[in-house]
């Protein structure tokens, strides 16, 4: 499938400029809009895409610098390259379009040359950073893609206070070993649609994915009011999904599918950890560990969500949970409080 | 003096666009230019400063582009220092090198 022209728009107040500038950049096998100012270009931005702005300076009611510093307060266009075509007067003009975000200033009348070499670059930069933010959207959640587009990226944690939530599929490999693993695949991609969905809906990040277990944080990178609260009531819409999901495979004479879910809830230290090719977003602390083992635990205790005694004693009897007496796990030194719920 | 318009500035600008749209581009230039010169004579009047400078600037900024280079200096030292202690000669200045400029324009469409 052939790429679509870039599209690009020329905001200008005089006439002879826009059409010469369409034109040009026309010839140059781009698609070229026109706004006669500030103001109905900011119209036309916040209704349709463009990949690049043409931007004049010198324009009633609107003028660029209103634009420039239009631009920069919504997120959603802050990231369109402007190159600034004009033929104001002053080396200081053109400094301050480049501090308000200008990528670039060509000056008027512009050179045909010049401009195809602008325009190539600056199209393929914003190329470039959309391909990037897609691939961040598909291998990390949005919240985390947000958090490296707005601090960047930099190994290192920071200490938060949150809920961790270990979550699996009971006997998941006698399952798949029972059927092909085409079935077992489609199986995983819905049962991970579902989880996403009940983690997605209350705030919390899926940090790890292995075969049929996951990982969620809830209260980091964005903090959350009650995390505790919101992985315990993440877990009850994950397994009213999952018993829709049963009629459904009941209906098809296929076996249940029953999942385990642990939560363990305080301070740990959340941030990127790897190296600065490859790195993830996760959490370390004893807490996702007792989160796990509480996960594990599930089987034994016949319970669907066990949850440690400081997320029992955060959500403070809303939803009631069940003690279980304590449990020693391996790696704690002390026998810890349990509860179902 | 030297000419009105500078014709290598045309051709390289018919070069770039094609010679049908030059031809266009011109004409629609023609047809604006009036407009600009009349802009800049109701702001001298209302003493609006800023009204002349933007006046002044789109018709330097056009003329660059056609090579009329007197009227692009004309127009520029108008944008930068405003119509002067004789503001009606400033601009009865200008107005005489775009008619000379627009009638060269006009003998290029013409051939």
């Amino acid at each position: 499938m052939a790429e679509l022209p870039a599209r690009l728009l020329i905001v200008d107040d005089n006439r002879v400029n826009r059409l010469l500038l369409s034109r040009s950049v026309e010839l140059l096998g781009y698609q070229a809009s026109v706004a006669e100012n500030g103001r109905v270009a900011m119209d036309m931005l916040r209704q349709e895409r463009f990949d690049l702005l043409l931007l004049d300076i010198e324009m009633p009611e609107m003028d660029g610098f209103e634009v420039l510093e239009a631009i920069k307060q919504i997120p959603s266009l802050s990231d369109i390259p402007v190159i600034v075509t004009s033929s104001v007067e002053g080396v200081e003009n053109i400094v301050r379009c480049i501090d308000l975000g200008a990528e670039d200033y060509l000056a008027k009348p512009v050179n045909q040359v010049l401009l195809k070499a602008r325009l190539g670059s600056s199209i393929e930069k914003k190329r470039l950073r959309d391909e990037q933010k897609i691939l961040l959207k598909r291998f990390a959640t949005s919240e985390v893609a947000e958090d490296l587009q707005t601090s960047g990226f930099a190994l290192g944690g920071t200490r938060v206070d949150a809920s961790i939530l270990f979550c699996d599929i009971r006997g998941f490999t006698a399952i798949s070993e029972s059927q092909p693993p085409e079935e077992t695949i489609e199986l995983l991609n819905l049962y991970y649609t579902l989880m996403f969905e009940a983690i997605d809906s209350h705030g919390g990040i899926v940090s790890l994915m292995v075969g049929d277990g996951l990982m969620a944080l809830f209260g980091a990178p964005k903090p959350l009011d009650e995390p505790a609260r919101c992985a315990v009531s993440a877990a009850h819409d994950m397994l009213d999904m999952m018993s829709h999901f049963n009629v459904e495979r009941q209906a098809m004479s296929k076996p249940e599918i029953r999942i385990g879910v642990g939560i363990a809830t305080g301070e740990v230290v959340a941030g990127y950890a790897g190296t600065d090719q490859r790195a993830t977003y996760t959490c370390i602390g004893d807490k996702v560990n007792l989160a796990a083992r509480l996960e594990a635990h599930t089987k034994v205790a016949g319970e669907s969500v066990l949850i440690d005694a400081a997320t029992h004693v955060a959500l403070d009897g809303e939803p009631a949970s069940k003690a279980l007496g304590r449990v020693q796990f391996k790696g704690f030194s002390d026998a810890l409080d349990v509860y179902a719920v | 003096m030297s000419d009105p318009v500078d014709m290598s500035v045309l051709d390289e600008l018919e070069e770039a666009v094609g010679p049908d749209f030059l031809i266009e581009l011109i004409e629609t230039f023609m047809a604006e230019a009036p407009g600009m010169m009349a802009e800049l004579q109701t702001a001298h009047e209302g003493a609006d400063t800023e009204g002349i400078r933007r006046a002044a600037h789109s018709l330097k900024s056009n003329a660059t582009t056609f090579g009329a280079h007197a009227t692009a200096q004309a127009a520029r030292e108008i944008e930068l220092e405003g119509l002067g202690a004789s503001p009606e000669a400033a601009i009865a200045a200008l107005q005489d090198a775009l008619s000379q400029a627009v009638l060269a324009l006009q003998g290029r469409i013409d051939g």
